[in-house]
């Protein structure tokens, strides 16, 4: 659990989604999905695979465009905006990859310092590198700076995906599966360094997740997506006490294992 | 009314469908590196990188290429100038087959194989392992700096390459008939340039061009379209020197035809 209470504003909504459609050909993905995140608020999407988890995020950050339906953040329609536009939102939005999608060529300090040099251009050698020392330092991997992806571990990948992710600043954090495939001490680490960004750097986010370690551990609400709709919407508690076969299912599974 | 496609049932056939949407999705594709190449910022620094990486790193085989072109080529062709008593004729013949087709065929086919699958493999994993999304999401145009950048180096890279090959080529000529006729440098260099014209050294040139140019866009568009995993990696890379190699050959037979009007 929290070893903080976070600082959410029930008044401010960073991102309204309604009634969003999206369809792959046939295969109709999501039905009518209606989302609302608070400002410092962490809401947990939980949900089996291929349920449009993904695609749901990606819907936000304007990799994918919805069939039907409105995407509100930070006061943008995000199906609505222009490249420019798009790419100066995606600077206040902050997108962690399942595998962390470091870039291969590069070293983590290279990594990092890749987002700020291209949208930062004005920003000197030095305050650069101590942007990256301060990201580095609050993920915990300081020591890797010189070293190459193919070098870390998966869940050091992971923390430097989150990591390059801060280095913007973004106000909305997205985290796609951040524990999947990893042991529980790591995933753990993962969890606590999801509490501390929404803690120090005084984000939102929506975590993608079917890990119930990690949604208890890092979710403020938690929200059940089944057959491309939020059946079940609340606290940890409130959503397990349901009777619904699939929240039993996920509950007996995660915790019994 | 449901757009076209969106039932999911091709309009056609699945696969004249498929070529068709590919082929308006590379104008496509094109379309956007003409818009973007103009566009500030430039990546100045990417684009020196690949420069390095399709010149400097393609010469050894540039060289080793070029050198037994020319030589086997003088080799294969003496006899039958011989029985005219013409060997004298073998250096210009010689120019002449370098300058005109040999050298920008080779080397844009060698460049075919060796760039093109690795620029092909290299953004397909990138795209498989969402690094080309991860681009997006932070406001980067990925597009500009991936696929303008190895484009242009393909088309500034390729002339050098091929001037370099077309000297290497000469060079194994003139090793060949130094040998067998003893003929000395000055004698093979006026013999070999008497008959090249500015329309041959010209018509290479854009020959050589429109092949960087073929092979860079080929390559980026089938890396940044790469489905399937890993094994989409392996495929684009195929699709890259296959469909590559295949518009070369096309382009060649319609630059010649063009180029002989003219002459």
């Amino acid at each position: 659990m929290k070893s903080f209470i976070p600082d959410i504003n029930r008044q401010e909504t960073v991102i309204s989604i309604r009634d969003l459609y999206k369809s792959f050909g046939g295969n109709h993905v999501l039905r009518g999905v209606n989302l609302d995140l608070h400002s410092g608020e962490n809401i947990v999407v939980l949900g089996r695979s291929g349920t449009g988890k993904s695609v749901l995020i990606k819907v936000i950050v304007g990799l994918l465009y919805p069939d039907a339906g409105t995407v509100n953040v930070l006061g943008q329609e995000v199906p609505e905006l222009g490249v420019h536009a798009l790419r100066a939102l995606r600077l206040k939005v902050g997108f962690c990859f399942q595998n962390g999608a470091l870039y291969d060529s590069m070293t983590v300090g290279e990594n990092l310092a890749f987002p700020l040099r291209r949208n930062e251009p004005g920003m000197s050698r030095k305050e650069r590198d101590k942007r990256i020392e301060m990201v580095l330092e609050a993920i915990g991997l300081s020591h890797t700076i010189g070293q190459m992806p193919a070098e870390l571990s998966g869940g050091q990948k992971k923390r430097i995906g989150i990591g390059r992710t801060l280095i913007l600043r973004p106000a909305i954090m997205l985290y796609d599966e951040p524990t999947a495939g990893l042991d529980p001490i790591t995933c753990t680490e993962i969890n606590d360094l999801i509490n501390e960004v929404q803690h120090r750097f005084k984000t939102s986010s929506i975590i993608i997740t079917h890990d119930l370690t990690c949604a208890k551990s890092t979710g403020d609400t938690i929200a059940v997506l089944k057959e491309g709709r939020f059946i079940r919407r609340g606290n940890f508690n409130e959503v397990f006490s349901s009777e619904d076969e699939l929240i039993r299912e996920f509950y007996e599974y995660n915790f019994i294992q | 009314m449901e757009p076209i496609g969106q039932s999911g049932k091709p309009v056609i056939s699945k696969r004249i469908d498929h070529f068709f949407i590919t082929v308006y999705a590379i104008f496509g594709f094109i379309g956007r590196f003409l818009r973007e190449v103009v566009r500030p910022p430039f990546e100045t620094r990417e684009f020196i990188r690949q420069c390095f990486h399709i010149g400097n790193k393609s010469l050894p085989l540039i060289s080793l290429t070029g050198f037994i072109t020319g030589l086997v080529f003088t080799k294969q062709s003496r006899p039958s100038l011989a029985e005219f008593g013409a060997t004298s004729w073998l250096p210009s013949l010689i120019s002449i087959a370098i300058v005109r087709a040999l050298a920008p065929l080779v080397t844009a086919l060698i460049c075919a194989g060796r760039v093109g699958s690795s620029m092909g493999a290299e953004l397909a994993s990138m795209k498989v392992t969402e690094q080309i999304d991860a681009m997006e999401v932070s406001a980067i145009n990925p597009f500009k700096y991936l696929v303008v950048t190895r484009v242009l180096a393909c088309v500034v890279c390729l002339p050098l390459l091929m001037c370099y090959n077309g000297l290497i080529a000469l060079a194994g000529a003139f090793v060949d008939i130094h040998l067998n006729e003893q003929t000395s440098m000055d004698t093979f260099i006026q013999n070999a340039f008497t008959n090249i014209s500015f329309l041959d050294l010209m018509s290479s040139l854009v020959k050589v061009l429109i092949y960087g140019f073929t092979i860079g866009i080929v390559s980026c568009y089938q890396g940044f379209h790469a489905t399937q995993g890993t094994e989409g990696v392996g495929k684009s890379a195929n699709v890259s020197v296959v469909a590559s190699m295949f518009l070369i050959f096309i382009e060649e037979v319609i630059i010649v035809q063009l180029v002989n009007m003219i002459r």
